[in-house]
């Protein structure tokens, strides 16, 4: 350890001002900050800091998001079994999706990353954590069967536009995530819906070889409940890759096609714990996406014309990316609400625009992505009417 | 009780290094002086000379301005320098002091006798009139305002705070006649705050117990919960041992600025209380009571709110306390974010110091341990900010200036002090405290 930091110290002129290698001052910094909490002191106000910076916080959320993540590699590759009708046992099946899924995480931080040292080079600023955390969301929600290159170029689309062009992170408006989401769904809508994107046929590296079976289906359970005839409103029954009924245990479990990191509401909830219990999300937005979410598919319970309408409660949660939107997309400090009665409103409405888009809009089966970039907007908003009240209580204290 | 207030948010930091009721020898000073630096919107005037004598209680420095702010000398003695830094701003006027110190006799007066501007031209002469600051702008007192109210605050929350109930000790009189004498000055109410059970018990005054972490004991938190400040209200603002120093200036006649400091912090191998006198050098009080030489801060004041200092440099104008702490410049901690890490103290649950409980002592070095970043995280500054007030808000105004947000967000009622735990619990790093003293000045400047 002690060798390190003096061989940093014997490099680091080379990187400053001035320097031979001055351009890539942010990187060497970047370096030096992740091998060693900056020992630099303060130098006014107070005189002791808290022990939590940006990159604590952002690694707890990875952490956070790993029990998702390791359990859609596991889904990818159980889903491909279920398709060409193998049964390599646990770990064959686990490294099937890690190999498909690896690449896109690879991309993803490639891209993102390239551009934040770029930017943060040009700024000659320190190189921000906020991308690390985008990075590992991107690849976990899109279907698996999604080209590199898209990916590539959503990344760079919504790194640069998305955040960047506001200042980079902590001034986005958007979630960059969900940016390379929407991206991607209306760049490419082809490739990124239909009934063969969510489950890979293929074999990835020689591994999982096999031809698909009969009767295969790559429909998610959402895209199912979406194009079912109305008549099938109170027998309707979403099915998986071979047919077989699924059950609301299958969904909360995670065992179902969807993108890679969204299906299984178990992982997703130990995640939620994480971040909970680290009090880095907060739990008024989660709980409101859920209890928004919920009452509104009692509404349409209650007027029940088509199948997407009589869609339970509890199953809108489990399905598609609701839980996992709610959890790690809705909570983003950033770009939701900031203020506490705010959050209640948020959260609610998210969760509430989610199911409104899954019941009422035939076009798009999934509505998450869509409700949390919408009240993405409308956070600024609600804050300001918070932030106002408080004004108007001071100014009629004033007057009395 | 009817006056009891409960504060919710905050924050108690249980550091290691508290100071034991006990005296400790120290204070005997080679040097005083008195640094224009420690008063907030004032511009000092010196008025003497190097090798002119003066006695306790001389004029040395007047306010530019409003030449009735006075600054007088703590002992009696010669004047050896005025030192000077950049643009000949005044750094320090300082008297080397003579074996017995000589008073100038400002005669004892009965405080209950005396008309509203009486008690004021007492305090001026005395040099007494710094110690009162008002809100808004958290500076110096314009002495033609009539205030509100007047709000004392009778303990200390900040981390390692000095036991005002030991500091009053044998003071009770001259405590109460400072209050006394506060009270002629406003026609609204004197509120003094104390903690339950507290031997802070004055008559004359509205007593108001605080219940609740730190930043209860500040007087801006205690303000916000009894009678928030209005715009175009002023409130008084004077530290408790201040009021002592006040009082003893009725009682006995003289400007005695005698007052106990505590010596805190885990660099410090032995802890308590020094008899000293104001502006006399943080080398007198410190001495050779450190743990080691090297790699430490020393701070007038609390950690929260202190300023750094060295030996040679002079105890802060409204300081109780110094706390000495390791600088931490000598750490090299690998992979620190992503380890466990044990042993470092975090409001956040993402270390491990939640699993210690609430009786563990922290070691706390003076490193940021971050880079400095947006706002990115919400509520952080709320959890302890006991105000009425969105501390993010108002923050933002003072950032972009924005008179009426800041104005409407309740920039009035704020000190930067109040911002020290939000500046300690910040991911983003950022200097809150400095954002809010900047924003303030700006203000002034613009009001007046």
């Amino acid at each position: 350890m002690k060798a390190l930091r003096n061989w940093l110290d014997k490099i680091k002129p080379n990187f400053v001002e001035g320097g031979k290698l001055a351009m890539f001052e942010s990187v060497f910094d970047g370096v030096e900050t992740f091998l060693f909490v900056p020992n630099k002191t303060s130098k006014s106000g107070v005189h002791i800091h808290d022990y939590i910076d940006s990159k604590r916080t952002m690694t707890m959320v990875i952490i956070a998001l790993l029990p998702a993540l390791l359990f859609g590699m596991y889904n990818v590759g159980y889903q491909h079994n279920l398709a060409v009708g193998i049964h390599p046992g646990f770990w064959l099946t686990f490294i099937y999706g890690f190999l498909a899924v690896l690449p896109k995480i690879i991309v993803s931080y490639v891209v993102g990353l390239g551009i934040e040292f770029a930017v943060a080079q040009v700024k000659k600023e320190e190189i921000q954590e906020g991308f690390l955390v985008s990075g590992i969301l991107i690849p976990m929600i899109v279907p698996i069967d999604t080209p590199l290159w898209m990916i590539a170029v959503a990344t760079a689309f919504a790194v640069i536009f998305a955040k960047e062009v506001f200042g980079g992170t902590g001034f986005n408006i958007f979630n960059v995530a969900l940016v390379t989401r929407a991206f991607l769904f209306f760049a490419y809508p082809a490739a990124m819906s239909g009934d063969q994107v969510f489950v890979r046929t293929a074999p990835v590296l020689g591994l999982g070889e096999g031809h698909v079976v009969d009767g295969f289906s790559g429909a998610t359970p959402l895209g199912q409940i979406a194009i079912a005839p109305k008549e099938l409103i109170d027998s309707f029954q979403a099915v998986d890759v071979i047919g077989h009924p699924i059950t609301s245990w299958d969904m909360f479990l995670g065992l179902i096609p969807g993108s890679i990191g969204e299906t299984s509401v178990l992982c997703i909830l130990i995640g939620a714990f994480i971040l909970l219990f680290t009090k880095i999300a907060s739990w008024k937005t989660m709980l409101s996406v859920f209890v928004g979410g919920a009452i509104m598919s009692l509404i349409f319970n209650a007027i029940g014309t088509t199948v997407s309408m009589g869609v339970s409660p509890l199953d809108q949660i489990f399905l598609g990316g609701f839980a996992f939107g709610a959890v790690f997309m809705a909570t983003d400090p950033v770009t939701s609400a900031r203020t506490e009665t705010g959050k209640y409103i948020y959260g609610f409405l998210v969760g509430a625009l989610a199911i409104i888009i899954r019941a009422l809009n035939p076009g798009y089966p999934e509505g998450m992505m869509l409700a949390i970039l919408l009240m993405n907007v409308f956070a600024p908003l609600i804050d300001y009417y918070v932030v106002e009240s408080n004004i108007n209580r001071r100014l009629r204290r004033a007057i009395k | 009780m009817a006056n009891v207030i409960k504060i919710k948010k905050g924050l108690d930091i249980n550091l290691k290094g508290k100071a034991s009721d006990v005296l400790l020898n120290g204070g005997n000073s080679d040097t005083y002086a008195i640094v224009p630096d420690y008063y907030n919107g004032i511009i000092p005037k010196v008025v003497v000379k190097p090798g002119e004598n003066v006695k306790a209680g001389s004029v040395l420095m007047t306010d530019k301005n409003r030449p009735e702010i006075k600054f007088v000398s703590p002992v009696s003695g010669e004047v050896v320098a005025v030192n000077r830094g950049e643009k000949r701003k005044v750094l320090s006027v300082v008297v080397k002091p003579e074996a017995k110190i000589d008073y100038v006799d400002f005669g004892k007066k009965n405080v209950s006798s005396m008309k509203r501007e009486e008690v004021k031209e007492s305090l001026q002469e005395a040099g007494m009139w710094p110690f009162i600051k008002q809100r808004p702008y958290d500076i110096v007192a314009q002495p033609g305002d009539t205030p509100r109210d007047i709000f004392v605050s009778g303990f200390y929350s900040t981390p390692l705070a000095p036991n005002f109930d030991f500091m009053l000790k044998g003071q009770e009189a001259d405590f109460q006649t400072g209050l006394d004498a506060l009270a002629k000055l406003t026609d609204g109410k004197v509120y003094v705050g104390v903690r339950p059970g507290s031997a802070v018990q004055p008559k004359n005054v509205e007593v108001v117990t605080v219940e609740g972490p730190h930043p209860a004991g500040n007087p801006g938190v205690q303000i916000n919960h009894i009678s928030p400040i209005n715009k175009g209200e002023t409130v008084w603002v004077v530290n408790p041992a201040d009021v002592i120093i006040m009082g003893r200036l009725f009682n006995k006649g003289i400007a005695d600025f005698t007052r106990l400091v505590a010596m805190t912090g885990s660099e410090m191998s032995e802890r308590g209380y020094i008899k000293a006198i104001a502006g006399c050098s943080i080398g007198s009080l410190v001495g050779n009571k450190t743990i080691n030489d090297d790699h430490i801060r020393i701070i007038s004041g609390n950690v929260l709110t202190g300023t750094k200092v060295l030996k040679d440099d002079y105890l802060g104008a409204y300081d109780v306390q110094i706390t000495v702490i390791p600088e931490g410049d000598n750490i090299n901690d690998l992979f620190g974010w992503a380890l466990p890490g044990f042993g470092k103290f975090s409001v956040s649950h993402s270390f491990p110091a939640w699993f210690m409980g609430k009786k563990k002592e922290w070691t706390m070095d003076a490193r940021i341990k971050g880079g400095k970043r947006a706002m990115i995280m919400s509520n952080e500054y709320d959890k302890v900010f006991p105000m009425n007030i969105y501390p993010e808000y108002l923050l933002k105004a003072i950032i972009t200036f924005d008179i009426d947000k800041m104005e409407n967000l309740g920039i009035y009622e704020v000190a930067p002090e109040d911002f020290a735990l939000c500046e300690f619990v910040d991911t983003s790093k950022l200097e809150i405290q400095k954002i809010v003293r900047n924003g303030l000045n700006l203000l002034y400047k613009e009001m007046n």
